[in-house]
């Protein structure tokens, strides 16, 4: 089992920022729009070294998506910034339209995703945001992990062309891949490899299923761990040849299951290779306001609950 | 000087393509196209400062975004005969495999369309986002939208307009059709607009009225004026009273013709009230 070491722990939205900084100074055609939460999204630094290349947009979510329409008409390269519940569901059909059916090269950044958001309850947290954006033709699908993978990955955004929607979060978390990483969208990261059980997960996910790999493996329960920081195109590839030599999959995500990443991995396993399956995953329902771990505890989207998962899917096999 | 007997003529063609558009596939929307009829012709045979051919990015150029994306007929019309693509593509309108959809897009990558619209209410602030990226790259180029004036219950364009006089986006002309009806009737019977104008100003736009909205020289003038009130640091909004239906006489001046395709005598109608001038396709 490969050791993993938190380098210091570091809210992912931290890494958007980072990441922004950098493309401001290495791409002059990337452009930040934001609705009023500047601190919220960590960009405070573009836009102090980039002023003509920050767009303060108000509180108006449905006109920042379609200035940034506009905005790649002309050569730039928009990352709209506000929370995930403000970026997709208030905007879908901007995003729709304007975005994704136009065929716009619009990055579509969005924190405070999932229940992670914490106190302010689930008028803000959105556990929906992953199924309403993997539902739009043509559109990238990104849930990074941590600091680093998300900088790597708004870094790499800029040299993909088309709609993107890159979901990260507000608490701070382990920071564990390497910050010289290559960002390859749409390909997997195999963290761990073992024989009994795949856990496939995604964002703040990863590590938990990191530490739920130590704890079945004292119970003599080695899992493959794979990384699935890109959602839609999904690697079915590295999916399926894990679970032909494991025989069951436990997936993970801060996600409502309907439409997350476990039914994106159910249709391709149904397709080819179909295995029982185990979500871990919010049931359908909405949040509320409590800590972070408090929430993830209550629904069921931390270390034990894998675990738990994990045992299940096992004796199903 | 606008050579306005030209422009006659091709605003009469363009009614032409408009009616058989529509009577070929009996759907679309004939009445808010024959209302935008001049005012599209003339952006593109007139006013708009356009290169050959097309790019997506349109750097150095004037370009148009067209909101009431229902209005198909008449921006296909003119697309068509300004040269962006055959005239005989218009003969596959709402056809299956078409790059004539029902709203505009670009997904069939028709030239000339820079965004799909239909939804109501996005095209300002796609227009708006344009016109910052132009001045981001120097590009000293004007940005021109058309919204419906039902549109405007759309909360979408409230916002675009606060944005666009707050930032001061100074080369967009935005034009509002007035013909004063949606689907449903009258837009004072369905959602009283209130004063448009009003509105405008309070949001810090300057606003001009083209009261004959369906006379050419009317609009040349009116749009000229409102190019030169651009580039003062504040957007510039035209009120454009048209009348829907405008060179039809059966579809003048009434909602009926919304989203309706004449029939066969309808069609031979108002062909016979708009002779061929450019060549039918």
């Amino acid at each position: 089992m490969k050791t993993y070491e938190n380098t210091g722990s570091k809210d992912t939205r931290s890494g958007f920022g980072a990441g922004m900084t950098e493309l401001g100074r290495t791409n002059p055609n990337v452009v930040s729009l934001c609705a009023d939460l500047i601190g919220s999204l960590k960009i405070q630094t573009f836009i102090d070294e980039n002023p003509e290349r920050f767009f303060q947009i108000g509180i108006a979510e449905a006109n920042m998506m379609g200035i940034a329409a506009g905005l790649t008409i002309g050569g730039k390269i928009p990352f709209t910034g506000t929370f995930a519940n403000f970026s997709t569901g208030r905007v879908y059909d901007q995003i729709r339209q304007s975005i994704a059916y136009s065929g716009k090269n619009v990055k579509i950044c969005a924190s405070h995703a999932g229940l992670t958001l914490g106190e302010d309850g689930a008028t803000h947290q959105i556990l929906e945001d992953i199924g309403l954006m993997k539902m739009l033709p043509g559109m990238t699908v990104i849930n990074t992990c941590d600091y680093n993978q998300t900088k790597a990955a708004t870094i790499a955004l800029a040299d993909h062309v088309g709609p993107v929607y890159l979901r990260f979060g507000r608490p701070v978390v382990p920071n564990f891949t390497p910050a010289d990483q290559t960002f390859e969208i749409g390909k997997a990261v195999q963290l761990q490899e073992g024989n009994d059980v795949t856990i496939v997960a995604t964002g703040h996910l990863v590590w938990e299923a990191l530490e739920a790999c130590k704890v079945l493996n004292e119970k003599g329960i080695t899992a493959d761990v794979i990384n699935i920081h890109t959602i839609k195109p999904l690697d079915a590839e590295a999916i399926i040849k894990s679970v032909k030599k494991t025989g069951c999959v436990v997936t993970a995500e801060e996600h409502n299951f309907l439409g997350g990443l476990g039914e994106s991995v159910a249709r391709e396993l149904s397709l080819t290779h179909p295995v029982p399956q185990e979500y871990v995953a919010t049931e359908d329902t909405f949040g509320e306001s409590g800590t972070p771990a408090q929430l993830m505890e209550k629904y069921g989207l931390n270390t034990n609950a894998i675990v738990k998962k994990v045992e299940k899917v096992i004796s199903r096999k | 000087m606008a050579d306005i007997k030209k422009l006659e003529a091709f605003v009469t063609q363009v009614r032409r393509d408009i009616v058989r558009q529509v009577h070929k596939v009996s759907s679309g929307h004939p009445g808010g196209s024959l209302g935008c009829a001049e005012f599209i012709s003339v952006l593109y045979q007139e006013l708009m400062e356009r290169k050959e051919g097309f790019d997506m990015d349109g750097i150095e150029e004037d370009l148009f975004f067209l909101s009431n994306g229902h209005i198909s007929p008449v921006f296909y019309s003119v697309l068509a005969r300004s040269g962006y693509f055959p005239v005989e593509e218009l003969n596959t309108f709402r056809l299956l495999d078409s790059r004539l959809q029902g709203h505009p897009t670009t997904h069939e990558g028709l030239p000339g369309v820079r965004i799909a619209s239909g939804s109501l209410g996005q095209g300002l602030s796609v227009a708006v986002g344009a016109a910052q990226a132009k001045k981001l790259n120097n590009d000293n180029h004007t940005i021109y939208a058309l919204m419906g004036d039902g549109e405007l219950q759309e909360g979408q364009n409230w916002e675009a307009i606060m944005y666009a006089s707050a930032k001061k986006v100074d080369n967009l002309i935005a034009t509002v059709d007035l013909n004063g009806q949606q689907i449903d009737g009258s837009t004072d019977h369905v959602l009283d607009l209130g004063s448009v104008r009003a509105k405008f100003e309070a949001f810090g736009w300057i606003v001009l009225d083209i009261e004959k909205g369906n006379d050419i020289q009317a609009i040349v003038s009116g749009m000229n004026e409102a190019k030169a009130a651009s580039g003062q640091g504040k957007p510039v909004c035209v009120l454009l009273h048209t009348v829907m239906g405008n060179g039809v006489d059966f579809m003048m001046g009434t909602h009926a013709w919304h989203g309706k395709a004449p029939n066969d005598e309808q069609l031979a109608s108002a062909l016979e009230q708009n002779p061929e001038t450019l060549g039918d396709y």
